[in-house]
């Protein structure tokens, strides 16, 4: 493409009906602890 | 309406991202005009707008490789709503542990009012660390993996029952196949030889606060008796990261009005030999230190600061690890992760010295927001059940907001400590989080470039 240019492969959409496992790590997103904001989490799969 | 996409310019790059599916594009200059207009509709209008700016060719040319995005799904990607495997009811499975409601320092901005909580000074017993482990355990149902936050005031104050609970969760976790993960907030003045060794042997992962240079970190971070703790803490945490390798901590610190140029403060830490790094803005109302609305223009010309500067670190081949930006644009979490958030309220809750339930941390004496205890388990039904169902989709402000599954609804104290209502996210956070957001964007999508060119 001469216009664009796609960085990632992203699984969003397919994520929707998978996941839920809920083995991942809690994820406060206040100063005061430093876990914060789900963007940045790693899948525990 | 609910935004589909989300465009912006961030260190001389034309950016866009699609919120549905998370993914980010660069774009050239034609085509990020043409994203003011393009709907996915309406090409010939599209055109008509731009063609006294650009080449109708060129423009004909983008708006082809638009539909191929469209067509693979990475443009206008179908609306995401609650997920079947977003279930009804939260599991349990972590908890922060009030071990001491008691602190050695003094922190201007701590909202624990200096270890206290609202309450008396006072130390977590034995036997309602248990409890607490027996409560995750047993509320976690299925799932393997639980954890426990000891968290204060300042934990070490309480050492013995620190130690008592690492004990009696090691015993458990062979008992019952569970794997804890054990973490510890520290301000560091205890950390001495003996607790570094038992730290390391008992695998506790350490998030250490330092809030960057001396002259910061002293001005807000004194001990009881008004005396500066830089250097002292500065000492314990080298040799406590040193003695496990670098590995397993974060170095933490808040920055208030009073260090708006806190790229410094990040950099400061870098310096220092630190290199897994956060930075987290202060949370306050009507306090001398708070940032206000009016600070916006200030704190984003420094994130955009701080962008730069990470990456230039990195090309010196002194990258460090800054935990805003390390956010995964192709994995990432699934969606039922992401309306979870912080699971405040029903996939984790904080125990109060004495045993009584909250929804985290920052609630802990908050009127009206008692759970029950560790020892009765929940009385207030109610509780959960609505923070559980407080999630993006679900908030009116967060349902249409661009940054809804990358942000997962901020911080609920925060929105109850501004509106009195979790459901009414706090401006300001969300001002901030968004443009971390965009620096989190662009750093990644950079540096996959970068790998992707070789
Ligand atoms: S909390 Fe704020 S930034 Fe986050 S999704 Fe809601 S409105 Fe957007
Ligand atoms: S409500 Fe706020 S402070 Fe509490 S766990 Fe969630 S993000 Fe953290």
């Amino acid at each position: 493409m001469k216009h664009i240019k796609t960085v990632n492969k992203p699984t969003l959409q397919s994520t929707v009906n998978k996941g839920g496992c809920g083995e991942c790590q809690a994820s406060c997103q206040s100063a005061c602890k430093t876990s914060c904001t789900v963007g940045n989490q790693t899948c525990e799969k | 309406m609910r935004e589909a996409i989300h465009k912006f310019e961030q260190g001389g790059r034309y950016i866009l991202l699609d919120v549905n599916s998370g993914s980010v594009h660069f774009l050239d200059r034609m085509a990020y005009d043409m994203m003011d207009v393009f709907d996915g509709t309406n090409d010939e209008e599209t055109v008509r707008a731009l063609a006294g700016k650009y080449p109708e060719t060129e423009l004909r040319e983008a708006l082809s490789e638009l539909h191929e995005l469209m067509d693979a799904k990475q443009l206008f990607a179908p609306d995401i709503s609650v997920p079947p495997t977003f279930a009804a009811e939260g599991v349990v499975k972590s908890m922060c542990l009030m071990v001491a409601h008691d602190c050695n320092l003094r922190c201007e901005y701590c909202f624990g009012g200096t270890g206290e909580y609202g309450g008396t000074r006072e130390l977590m017993s034995r036997e309602v660390g248990e409890a607490a482990v027996e409560y995750i355990i047993e509320h976690s149902k299925g799932r393997k993996h639980c954890e426990i936050d000891f968290f204060g005031g300042e934990p070490l104050v309480n050492l013995p029952v620190v130690k008592h609970v690492t004990e009696y969760v090691r015993r458990r976790e062979k008992e019952t196949g569970k794997i804890f993960k054990l973490t510890l907030t520290t301000n560091g003045l205890l950390l001495d030889e003996s607790v570094r060794e038992w730290l390391n042997e008992n695998h506790v992962s350490l998030v250490l606060s330092l809030d960057g240079r001396r002259e910061v970190h002293d001005r807000v971070r004194p001990d009881a008796g008004g005396n500066g703790t830089y250097d002292r803490v500065l000492k314990n945490f080298r040799a406590m990261v040193d003695s496990r390798d670098g590995k397993d901590y974060y170095l933490r610190g808040t920055y208030t009005k009073y260090n708006l140029d806190f790229t410094e403060d990040v950099l400061a830490m870098a310096d220092a030999g630190f290199d897994v790094l956060s930075v987290e803005p202060v949370v306050a109302k009507d306090a001398p230190y708070a940032i206000e609305e009016a600070d916006m223009p200030r704190v984003c010309a420094e994130y955009d600061r701080l962008t730069e500067a990470y990456l230039e670190r990195r090309r010196e081949g002194k990258g460090f690890f800054f935990f805003h930006f390390n956010m995964d644009l192709s994995g990432g979490p699934c969606v039922a992760k992401r309306l979870s958030g912080c699971g405040a309220g029903h996939e984790y809750y904080a125990v109060a010295a004495n045993g009584d339930l909250y929804p985290c941390h920052q609630f802990v004496g908050r009127e009206g927001y008692r759970l029950g205890s560790v020892f009765e388990g929940v009385t207030n039904k109610e509780l959960p059940r609505y923070f559980r169902e407080s999630h993006v989709l679900n908030k009116p402000k967060c349902k249409d907001c661009w940054a809804r599954f990358f942000c997962s609804g901020g911080c609920h104290a925060n929105a109850d400590l501004f509106h009195g209502d979790i459901r009414e996210p706090y401006e300001v956070g969300c001002a901030i989080q968004k443009k971390r957001l965009e620096c989190a964007i662009r750093v990644q999508a950079e540096l996959a470039l970068q790998q992707a060119e070789g």
